[in-house]
C-alpha cells in the first residue's frame, strides 16, 4: 500500500492548475429546488477527466442530488451541466456516457453475477463474442471469476460490491459516479477496498466521481475534494490543502479533529497575524498570506497533532498557554489530551505513543504547557 | 416444548370442527351409495362416474374456467399497471381519490356491482353470454390483483429501475427486463387470487351471464334448488381436491425455495 502512496506522489497530477485544460464536466450556475427546499444552489464546479473526485458533506448537503443530477435522474432547476461541450439536459438517462454505482448496490436478484456485468453491454446490442470477452475481462479486474455463475444473494458483501463495480465499470463510461460505495462494508473491508478502487480508478484511466459522507475515505481516494453544505460548495482543494489550509470553520472542522480559538486580529507583520484571544494572554501568533482588518473577528484553527504539550515551560515556542489535564483519550496508539485552559477553553494536544502506558509523565490534574508554531495554525476569517 | 394441555386440545378441536366437519360431511355423502343424500347406504364412487358422464358439469366447467383463466390475465395486467402508477407517480391532484377508487369494488357488494354491470350491458345492447361474464370477472377482480401487486411494491426498491436505466434501458425496458422478473411472484399470487374470486363467483356472473354460458358454482346452485343430489356431492369434492392440492403445492414450493435460498445465504456469508 505505501508504494501506491509514493507513486502518486511521484507524477504530478493537476489538470486545475492549468487554466488552458478544459473540464470534462463542468457545473454552470446549477441550481436544484424540490418544492421550497433548495437541494442545490447556483453551484458551479469543474471536474477534469482522469481525476478522482470527492463530493464531501453530511447528509442532506445536496451531494446525491448533484450526482442524481450527473446521471440523469433529476433536472437541475436552472443552470447547465455540460459533458465535454454538451448540455446534458435532453439527454435521458440511458443515453448519457455516464454510468453510476448505487449504494444499495441494485444488483438485479434474478441475474447471475456475469448476466448483471453483462446487462449494460447487451442493452447496446454489443455482438456476443465482444459481450463474453468484456464480461471476462471485468471479472478478472475484480477477481470474482470463481464466481460468475452466483446469484447476488450468494454473494457476500464485499463481493456484491466488487460486482456493482463491475457492472459499472462495463460499458467504459467517460465519467463513473459512485454513491457511497464503501458504506456498506465493515472498516478493515473499506480501507482495503479503497486502494482497490484508487488502482483500478489508475490503470483504466477513467475519471471517478465519489459521494461521501466520511472525510477519511474522501482523503485517501480522491485527488480533489468539495466539501459542501447546504447545497453549497464551500470548498475545492487537493485533500491535503483542505487539510493544512482550510478556508472556513465549517470544513476545518468537518475533516479531522481541529482547534478553536476566537479572537479579534491585532497587528500583523509581514506574514504573521496576531490575535487577541483573551484578557490578559499574550497573543496568538499564526502566518497568513491575506491581510486581515484589525479588530476583525477572526479564528485560528490548529491541529490537534500539532499542538505539543510538556510539564515543563518550553524554550521557544511561538503560542505557549497554561492549563490543567481535564481528560485523556487514549486510542493505543496516540492519546489526546484536553487541556482546561484559565478561561475554560478546551485545546486538544495529540501525542504518539511511542512508550509504554506505564512510561507516560503526564496525567490528569497536571499543570502544562501547550505550544505550537505560528506555521502550524491557520488565520480563519468564516 | 409445550405440553399436554386439556384446554389446548378442546380448543383446538372444536375450532376444526366448526371449520371443516360440512365439508367433511360433504366429502363422505358423496362416497354414498343411495340416491338420498342423508341416508347412508353404503360406500361407492359410482356419482364420480355419472359426473363425467354429465355434458351439462363438464361444459360448466369448461366455461368456468376459460373466464377464470381470462378475466384473471387482463385484471392482471390492468392491475399492475394501477399498482405502478399508484407507487410511481408521487404526490398528484386527487391521489387519494384516485387510490380509493381503484379499492373501493372490493367492499362494494357485489348484488350491486353485479346489478350495475347488468343494466350497462342492457344499455349498451351487448348479447349477454360469456364475454359479459369475463368482463364482469376483470370489473372486480382487477382491484384486488392491484392490492398485491401494490403490497410489493411498497418494499420495491427505485434503484433497480435507475440501475437498469442507467445501464441503457428505456423505462418501458428497464420494467420489462428488472422489475416484472422482479415482482413476479407477486404478479402470479395476484393472477391466481383473481382466478379463484372468478371460480367461485356466483352472484355476479348470474346478473352478468346469459343463455349458453352457465359457470359451475351458477350450475352447482341451479342444481340444488331443485334438490342436493350426490352427483352434486362428488362435483363439490373434486373441486375441494383440485385447491387443496393446488394450494398445498405452491406453499410446499414456497417453502422449498425459501429453505434452498437461506441455505444459499448461509454459505456465501460463511464463504
Amino acid at each position: 500500500m505505501e508504494t501506491i502512496v509514493k507513486s502518486n506522489q511521484q507524477q504530478v497530477f493537476a489538470p486545475w492548475t492549468d487554466p488552458q485544460n478544459k473540464p470534462l464536466l463542468r457545473f454552470e450556475n446549477v441550481t436544484k429546488k424540490f418544492g421550497d427546499f433548495t437541494a442545490v444552489d447556483n453551484l458551479t464546479l469543474d471536474i477534469y477527466e482522469r481525476e478522482f473526485f470527492a463530493l464531501l458533506g453530511p447528509s442532506g448537503c445536496g451531494k446525491t442530488t448533484m450526482m442524481r443530477m450527473l446521471a440523469g435522474f433529476e433536472l437541475p432547476t436552472t443552470g447547465r451541466i455540460l459533458l465535454g461541450d454538451n448540455d446534458l439536459k435532453d439527454t435521458p438517462p440511458h443515453k448519457r456516457p455516464v454510468n453510476m454505482m448505487f449504494q444499495s448496490y441494485a444488483l438485479f436478484p434474478h441475474m447471475s453475477v456475469e448476466q448483471n456485468i453483462a446487462f449494460g453491454l447487451k442493452q447496446d446490442k454489443r455482438p456476443k463474442q465482444e459481450i463474453k470477452e468484456r464480461v471476462e475481462e471485468m471479472l478478472s479486474l475484480v477477481q470474482l471469476e470463481a464466481f460468475a455463475k452466483r446469484k447476488p444473494h450468494q454473494l457476500s458483501g464485499g463481493q456484491k460490491q466488487r460486482v456493482a463495480l463491475a457492472r459499472s465499470l462495463a460499458k467504459k463510461p467517460k465519467l463513473l459516479l459512485l454513491d457511497e460505495p464503501l458504506g456498506a462494508l465493515d472498516k478493515k473491508l473499506r480501507e482495503q477496498t479503497q486502494f482497490e478502487l484508487m488502482n483500478i480508478q489508475e490503470k483504466l484511466g477513467m475519471t471517478f466521481v465519489i459521494v461521501t459522507h466520511d472525510q477519511e475515505e474522501a482523503m485517501t481516494v480522491a485527488s480533489r475534494i468539495a466539501v459542501m453544505d447546504h447545497g453549497r460548495i464551500k470548498q475545492v482543494a487537493t485533500p491535503a490543502e483542505i487539510y493544512e489550509y482550510p478556508n472556513s470553520r465549517y470544513v476545518a472542522d468537518f475533516l479531522g479533529d481541529v482547534n478553536i480559538v476566537e479572537g479579534r486580529v491585532g497587528v500583523t507583520t509581514g506574514e504573521t497575524a496576531s490575535l487577541n484571544w483573551a484578557e490578559g494572554q499574550s497573543h496568538l501568533a499564526v502566518s497568513t498570506k491575506e491581510r486581515p482588518q484589525s479588530g476583525d473577528t477572526a479564528w485560528i484553527a490548529v491541529r490537534p497533532e500539532k499542538v505539543r504539550i510538556s510539564k515543563e515551560m518550553p524554550e521557544e515556542a511561538d503560542n505557549c498557554l497554561q492549563g490543567e489535564v481535564w481528560d485523556i483519550g487514549y486510542t493505543g496508539n496516540i492519546s489526546t489530551y484536553h487541556v482546561k485552559l484559565a478561561n475554560g477553553q478546551m485545546i486538544k494536544a495529540q501525542v504518539a505513543n511511542r512508550q509504554h502506558l506505564a512510561n507516560r509523565p503526564i496525567t490528569w490534574e497536571d499543570s502544562v504547557y501547550v505550544y505550537w508554531e505560528k506555521g502550524a495554525g491557520v488565520l480563519l476569517q468564516s | 416444548m409445550l405440553r399436554f394441555n386439556w384446554l389446548n386440545a378442546t380448543t383446538l378441536t372444536l375450532g376444526f370442527v366448526f371449520l371443516y366437519l360440512p365439508i367433511l360431511l360433504l366429502i363422505i355423502y358423496s362416497f354414498n351409495e343411495s340416491r338420498l343424500v342423508t341416508v347412508w347406504a353404503g360406500f361407492s364412487t359410482k356419482w364420480y362416474g355419472s359426473v363425467f358422464q354429465n355434458e351439462d358439469f363438464i361444459n360448466a366447467a369448461w366455461v368456468t374456467v376459460r373466464v377464470g383463466v381470462i378475466s384473471a390475465t387482463i385484471a392482471t395486467v390492468l392491475g399492475t399497471m394501477a399498482a405502478l402508477m399508484l407507487s410511481r407517480a408521487g404526490p398528484f391532484l386527487g391521489r387519494t381519490l384516485f387510490s380509493g377508487m381503484i379499492y373501493a369494488p372490493m367492499v362494494m357488494p357485489e348484488v350491486i356491482t353485479g346489478l350495475s354491470l347488468l343494466l350497462l350491458f342492457v344499455s349498451m345492447d351487448f348479447t349477454r353470454g360469456f364475454w359479459t361474464v369475463t368482463i364482469a370477472h376483470i370489473t372486480f377482480s382487477m382491484c384486488y390483483a392491484a392490492v398485491v401487486v401494490s403490497a410489493r411494491l411498497v418494499s420495491f426498491e427505485k434503484s433497480y429501475e435507475e440501475a437498469a436505466q442507467d445501464l441503457g434501458c428505456t423505462k418501458f425496458s428497464a420494467f420489462m427486463q428488472v422489475t416484472l422478473p422482479i415482482i413476479a411472484p407477486s404478479v402470479a399470487a395476484g393472477w391466481l387470487l383473481a382466478f379463484t374470486l372468478s371460480l367461485d363467483d356466483l352472484v355476479i356472473a348470474s346478473f352478468a351471464s346469459g343463455p349458453g354460458a352457465t359457470t359451475l358454482p351458477m350450475k352447482i346452485y341451479s342444481q340444488v334448488r331443485i334438490g342436493v343430489s350426490p352427483e352434486i356431492n362428488a362435483l363439490s369434492t373434486i373441486l375441494v381436491a383440485v385447491v387443496s392440492i393446488g394450494v398445498i403445492t405452491a406453499s410446499l414450493a414456497m417453502k422449498r425455495a425459501e429453505v434452498k435460498r437461506k441455505r444459499e445465504e448461509q454459505l456465501a456469508f460463511a464463504g
